[in-house]
């Protein structure tokens, strides 16, 4: 289908000389998926405050899902990248762990945040670095690669802590601990800052970068990337060791959070974290997603536990709930992209 | 006379058990147009991969640009040389914006990565209206996947030409588009010689080969079979080879020139 009318891009200051009904129809076209999934939230919204005035007009419900949902969501947008370059990761709940087990023993034998933190984050660098060299050097595909993997670095972290939790406790009054989990003017919790300065990041990443735009291509037809002369394999191994470097960071916040390690950290995250990337819009066959709409989902997920909750449901809804949004969601993004283009 | 701008020496290339090509050796004048014929199957297309630095040739095989032997040529390196091609899949990223397929693998960028869209999306809009003659429903913004055949061959050769290519290679560009919308791919190729630069043209189909090139290669099961410049060979008188090759394997008994 041809695209009707003027020749003047939306989004660029000479659109203010295109007809304002062709100008909008086709921002409307070219961002569908991020208004979609605006919509979903908004309409969710509305049915809490219907359903819970009293618990969603007061601020304490959002300064829960501030501190809750960017655990999971400063992995989702990482992974969106990975997604829309076709690949996945299904590792990351173990690289969690492992980036902390480096943290806990290099707090507990050298004493030092900034150390552990370091050792944190070269531990998930590495492990995203070992997915990306069997998928993109070896060709293992990621789903087969990261199950294996996730299985082994949790095994790492379970050997060499024999499955004992480490307290975080001493470090709950140092200024490491307020910059990764304090609250910010005793309102704002300072990991929903670190996220949206991920997603901040990620978005500038993917769309504003070169680095960005080889991931949509490699995504979307990895031979003709590679016939252009992108360097798939450097491109998808960046990506695996982005996402170990969230995933460790990830793992930090949560631990600081409850002051407390579990070599079990990570259990959990793994389903609402993918949810959250095909919820928020991104094709499951690459090539095409919106690290906004991640952002937007993450919330969704966040705050369907607790609204439910609010509203007078019990927990058992949540999953029903889960289920039923994401699979309606996804299918109206497949409907309606075929529709519009 | 001057140095051939590609050369290309003794190259072989095996995929497992497939010989695609053995000791091939192959050359491209300064400002000519080399037709490349041969059946399915024959290894033209391997050939040019090995040309554009996407496959590495077996052992012992030397590739030679403006006289520089090339080591370990990689696709990136060979665009840098000015090394560009047109492939017969399907080249373009469907789901991806005109502008983003223009520039693919060579975005406008800052020394630190940072694209410079605005640019880009200019340079497209100018390249559609001077090159390519598209409509106005077509903008920088459009999709791939809404454009037709031809429109997206037509993308596809730009993108080579803008990007100041000495060599440009065609691999079956005319496949699946319209009469119409061959003569202009064919167009396309006759303004490659005119601006000076050389090509390589392969294609199944003589007639659309004969009348734009200089000389014509015929490769068979990965060798070369036969090689004439046009000026030496009627239309007729070339199917008529290709015919006989196809029977006998080789024509190494015809004189070049
Ligand atoms: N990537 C590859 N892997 C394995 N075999 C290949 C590959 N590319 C080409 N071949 C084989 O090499 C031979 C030559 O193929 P190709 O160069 O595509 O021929 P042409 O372009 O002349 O039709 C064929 O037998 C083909 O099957
Ligand atoms: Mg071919």
């Amino acid at each position: 289908m041809n695209r009707p009318s003027s020749r003047v891009d939306a989004g660029e200051p000479a659109a203010i000389n295109a007809p304002a009904g062709a100008g909008l129809a086709r921002f409307g076209r070219q961002h569908a998926l991020q208004i979609g999934i605006l919509a979903v939230a908004l309409v969710i919204w509305i049915v809490f405050v219907i359903g819970a005035p009293s618990t969603f007009l007061s601020y304490d419900i959002y300064q829960a899902f501030m501190s809750t949902t960017p655990f999971f969501a400063v992995m989702a947008l990482p992974l969106t990248l990975l997604v829309i370059a076709g690949e996945i990761d299904l590792s990351f709940p173990s690289v969690m762990a492992f980036g902390m087990t480096a943290f806990s023993f290099t707090l507990v034998y050298r004493g030092s945040l900034l150390l552990a933190f370091l050792a944190a984050e070269v531990a998930g660098g590495l492990a995203g670095l070992v997915n990306g060299v069997i998928v993109a050097r070896w060709g293992i595909p990621s789903l087969v690669a990261t199950i294996g993997t996730q299985f082994f670095w949790r095994g790492v972290v379970l050997v060499t802590t024999g499955g004992n939790g480490v307290s975080l406790l001493p470090t709950r009054e140092t200024l490491f601990y307020t910059t990764m989990v304090g609250r910010v003017l005793g309102l704002i919790p300072a990991q929903m800052l670190w996220t949206i300065f991920m997603a901040v990041f990620m978005s500038l990443l993917l769309n504003r970068h070169r680095f960005g735009a080889h991931v949509y291509l490699v995504g979307d037809n990895i031979e003709s990337a590679r016939l252009m002369g992108v360097n798939v394999p450097q491109r998808k191994m960046l990506l695996f060791v982005i996402m170990g470097l969230a995933a460790a960071f990830a793992g930090l916040l949560v631990s600081l959070e409850v002051t407390y390690f579990w070599p079990t950290l990570g259990d959990g995250y793994l389903l609402t974290t993918i949810a959250s990337v095909f919820l928020g819009g991104t094709s499951v066959f690459g090539g095409t997603g919106s690290t906004l709409g991640t952002f937007v989902a993450c919330f969704i997920i966040g705050a369907i536990n607790a609204g439910i909750v609010a509203i007078g449901l019990t927990g058992f809804w949540t999953q029903l709930i889960y289920g039923l949004i994401i699979v309606v969601s996804v299918t109206l993004q497949t409907v309606l992209s075929k529709k519009l283009t | 006379m001057s140095v051939n701008l590609l050369e290309v020496s003794h190259v072989s290339k095996s995929f497992g058990e497939v010989k695609a090509l053995r000791g091939v050796n192959f050359y491209v004048q300064q400002n000519e147009c080399v037709g490349l014929l041969g059946d399915n199957g024959a290894g033209k297309s391997t050939l040019i991969k090995i040309i554009t630095g996407y496959h590495r040739p077996d052992p012992g095989g030397r590739i030679f640009f403006q006289g520089q032997p090339i080591e370990h040529l990689t696709v990136a390196r060979a665009r840098q040389m000015g090394i560009e091609a047109v492939y017969q899949e399907k080249a373009l990223a469907d789901q991806q914006a005109l502008w983003r397929n223009v520039f693919m693998g060579r975005e406008i960028a800052t020394r630190l990565g940072v694209l410079d869209i605005r640019r880009m999306r200019e340079e497209t809009r100018r390249l559609m209206v001077e090159r390519m003659g598209f409509t106005s429903a077509i903008t920088p913004e459009t999709m791939v996947r809404t454009m037709s055949g031809g429109e997206r061959q037509g993308v596809a050769i730009v993108r080579a030409l803008y990007f100041q290519a000495e060599l440009i290679i065609l691999d079956e560009p005319t496949m699946g588009l319209s009469v119409s919308e061959t003569q202009k791919a064919l167009d396309f190729i006759r303004g490659i010689k005119t601006a000076g630069k050389s090509c390589i043209f392969i294609d199944h189909n003589v007639f659309h080969v004969y009348p734009v090139v200089d000389r014509i290669v015929i490769l068979d099961r990965g060798r070369v079979a036969g090689e004439f410049l046009r000026d030496r060979v009627t239309l007729d008188g070339l199917t008529q080879k290709l015919r006989l090759i196809a029977q006998r394997g080789s024509l190494n008994d015809f004189p070049v020139a």
